[in-house]
């Protein structure tokens, strides 16, 4: 099977900062791969190299994605492959409606896959269901962009943007913080939905209570810019139950 | 005007030199023998006082506060031809450039109306139209008591240069206690080949006791010579009376446009004034409206949407001198490349304006690193018992915002395109009319879609 994504001795510096030291990761198609560690260890800067975000020096290392080159790929062509980032702090657009954005994004990705792009109608049909399930109104949509939402209603907005423009590999970085436990329900029950033999994902997150619901097939430990350990979803509880002190000293190795 | 002989003296002894500094003070006298009305004492009189103020002052020069950050030495330095009628050879109006909307049109081509491309309103519409020297044969009192009134020629040179020189102009008035269905499109049509030319459009607005209606002004241009329009709008909105100016002003790339439009706003009059700037090599839009009665609505919203070396300065002037009165002022100006905005906005309490309520802001969205905005909101306040606030931002795109329409698959472009349009829309949003917002929207989204392709073909040109 060939990797969906590959990621060999990335090596990151924000400014002079080295930020990740020599990650390595692959991702096959339908995996869903959990990374934890702790605060300030890099999760989000690896996920903002993926999704091709300006200010990280790439020292080192490739990052390949459906056999392409992703370093060499501009954010949005990245979008249109199919990577996919739900961020850790969505960002408010104000003046942008809600549904204008949406559509503008579905569009950009039809056209760049060569499928007709859709008008209005054909847009909110599309929409409307998959809106319910997680619980967001056509009001909320119609709202600009984020603009006054409560953080969990910007999380459940992230997974909904992703139930509609459908990646081939979602990172989820951070989506379960500031959810309460039916709203994590409901953002799990959407991520769950969405897993198919061609859909992987990279879950961020600080808590195993998430993995209970979407269960992982790999988890990483992720200190100070490097993997240092991985294994199955029983190391999420083995972390919730140790923490990462074990993992000092192979960080400062 | 306090000024001693012994400083006159010198002047007289240059009058050549003056006469080269002071651009079209040469072109008066003869202006004055041709010019409709001659002949009525109160007319003779109003435009003898013009030249002698414009004799007296020319054109703002830098050392005058008020045109501080918008120099007019480019227009100094421009030889306008001494008529401007041969060169208006316009016989369609040129479509694209005006704003898209069902309305009665008159037209206006090199300040001078022309029937034949005009659709003018009929009795029993709510409104009339009347061409200047029209309205002067019908009925003199209308003009004697307004015109000249509200925007008099002391100390605006600008004014005074209209007031001298304008050979024709519009008179709309509005039926008391009628609202007026359909708008009234006045479009200014620049039209100028080889030599540079210049006029004067020229409009009275009388928005009789409880009357109500909507007038748009297009300022456009055809040809590819240089034209400088120096229009003046004298507005009397009466008791309980309503008005909705909106105008855009996109003219020619290489041309001149000064306009100043002074509004008299009686008790419990509603004037919303919108003004969209995206033409012109240099321009200027200045806004008076003094509200004179109580319980008065003022609104003023604008945008200017630059680039290249566009020099646009919007100069609005709130002046309330009665009690409880309301005004609201909102304008956003997107530039880009070299281009130089301008907007000075001062709002005036005089002392028995107690219980005003007025707001101010400025936004501008600076796109490139050679773009620059000059801010100068300012407030007088002489009562003790009012609600006043005014502010001024300058900005760039959001990168954050940016980066996450992005990351969804909207490319670059489309991204600052979708941004631009919000903040924008803002100002938009001010236009009630809701017919109008959207002839507006469309030609904000033209100017955003030139942005575009002028960066795809300077994306090419580099490639
Ligand atoms: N643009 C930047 N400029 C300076 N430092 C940065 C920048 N981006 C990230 N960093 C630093 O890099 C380190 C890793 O940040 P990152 O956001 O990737 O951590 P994280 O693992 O996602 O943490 P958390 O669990 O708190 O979200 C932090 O110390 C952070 O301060
Ligand atoms: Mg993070």
């Amino acid at each position: 099977m060939t990797a969906l994504l590959d990621i060999k001795n990335l090596h990151v510096s924000v400014g002079e900062r080295e930020i990740l030291k020599g990650v390595d990761l692959t991702i096959n198609p339908g995996e869903v791969h959990a990374v934890m560690g702790p605060n300030g260890t890099g999760k989000s800067t690896l996920s903002y190299v993926l999704a091709g975000r300006e200010g990280y020096d790439i020292t080192d290392g490739t990052i390949t994605f459906m056999g392409q080159d992703l370093l060499a790929l501009e954010p949005h062509e990245r979008a249109c492959m199919g990577i996919f980032l739900a961020f850790q702090y969505p960002v408010e657009i104000p003046g942008v409606a809600g549904t204008t954005f949406l559509k503008t994004a579905l569009n950009a990705l039809r056209k760049y896959r060569g499928e007709g792009e859709l008008d209005a109608m054909q847009f909110l049909k599309h929409v409307r269901a998959k809106a319910k399930a997680l619980d967001i109104s056509d009001e909320m949509l119609r709202r600009p962009l984020n603009v006054g939402f409560s953080g969990g209603e910007k999380k459940r907005n992230e997974v909904l943007q992703m139930a509609v423009l459908e990646p081939k590999l979602a990172v989820l970085d951070e989506t379960d913080s500031g959810l309460d436990i039916d709203a994590l329900k409901v953002v799990a029950d959407g991520v769950n939905a969405m897993r198919s033999p061609e859909r992987s994902m990279l879950i961020i997150t600080h808590y195993q209570r998430l993995l209970d619901y979407i269960v992982p097939d790999h988890v990483h430990v992720l200190v100070a810019g490097r993997i240092v350990a991985s294994g199955g979803k029983e190391l999420a509880h083995e972390l919730e139950a140790k923490g990462y002190a074990q993992y000092a000293d192979a960080a400062a190795a | 005007m306090p000024s001693t002989p012994t400083r006159r003296q010198p002047e007289r002894a240059m009058t050549a030199k003056t006469n080269a500094t002071q651009p079209f003070a040469d072109r008066l006298d003869a202006a004055a023998e041709s010019l409709p009305g001659g002949g009525r004492p109160w007319l003779d009189r109003l435009r003898a006082e013009a030249r002698a103020v414009y004799r007296e002052t020319g054109l703002p020069g830098p050392k005058v506060e008020a045109w501080k950050y918008t120099n007019l030495n480019r227009l100094r330095r421009t030889g306008f031809a001494a008529d401007a009628a041969p060169a208006a050879k316009v016989d369609t109006v040129p479509v694209g450039n005006a704003l898209s909307i069902a309305a009665h049109q008159a037209v206006l081509v090199n300040g001078r109306f022309r029937p034949e491309l005009s659709s003018l309103p009929e009795a029993g519409d709510g409104v009339e139209v009347m061409r200047f020297a029209d309205a002067l044969a019908r009925e003199p009192s209308l003009l004697e008591s307004r015109f000249g009134r509200i925007a008099p020629p002391a100390g605006m040179p600008l004014v005074a240069l209209n007031t001298a020189l304008a050979t024709d102009g519009l008179v709309i008035r509005f039926r008391k206690g009628k609202t007026a269905e359909m708008p009234v499109h006045i479009v200014s049509i620049g039209a100028a080949a080889g030599e540079p030319v210049m006029f004067q459009p020229r409009l009275l607005v009388i928005v009789e006791e409880d009357a109500g209606g909507c007038i748009l002004e297009s300022h456009i241009g055809t040809g590819d010579g240089i034209y400088f329009s120096n229009g003046v709008a004298e507005i009397a909105v009466e008791r309980g009376a309503m008005l909705r100016h909106y105008k855009l002003q996109n003219e020619h790339p290489s041309a001149f446009h000064l306009a100043t439009a002074k509004a008299e706003l009686a008790e419990r009059a509603h004037y919303e004034s919108f003004v969209l700037q995206v033409g012109g090599r240099l321009a200027r839009n200045e806004i008076h409206a003094h509200i004179g009665g109580r319980r008065v609505e003022c609104r003023l919203a604008g945008a200017y949407l630059l680039r290249g070396e566009q020099h646009v300065d919007n100069t609005t002037f709130i002046d309330h001198a009665a009690p409880e009165s309301v005004s609201r002022e909102l304008y956003k100006g997107v530039l880009d490349g070299t281009a130089r905005g301008v907007f000075q906005g001062k709002i005036l309490v005089r002392r028995d304006a107690q219980k005003t309520d007025g707001h101010q802001l400025n936004k501008a969205l600076l796109l490139s690193r050679g773009a620059e905005i000059d801010s100068k909101p300012e407030l007088e306040i002489y009562a003790d018992d009012v609600k006043c606030s005014h502010g001024a931002t300058a900005g760039e795109l959001d990168d954050d915002a940016l980066f996450y329409l992005q990351s969804r698959g909207i490319d670059e472009d489309t991204a600052r395109g979708l941004l631009v349009d919000a903040f924008v829309g803002e100002a938009i949003e001010q236009i009630a009319h809701e017919a109008s917002r959207t002839a507006f929207r469309q030609v904000v989204e033209g100017w955003l879609a030139e942005g575009r392709s002028k960066n795809q073909r300077d994306g090419d040109s580099e490639a």
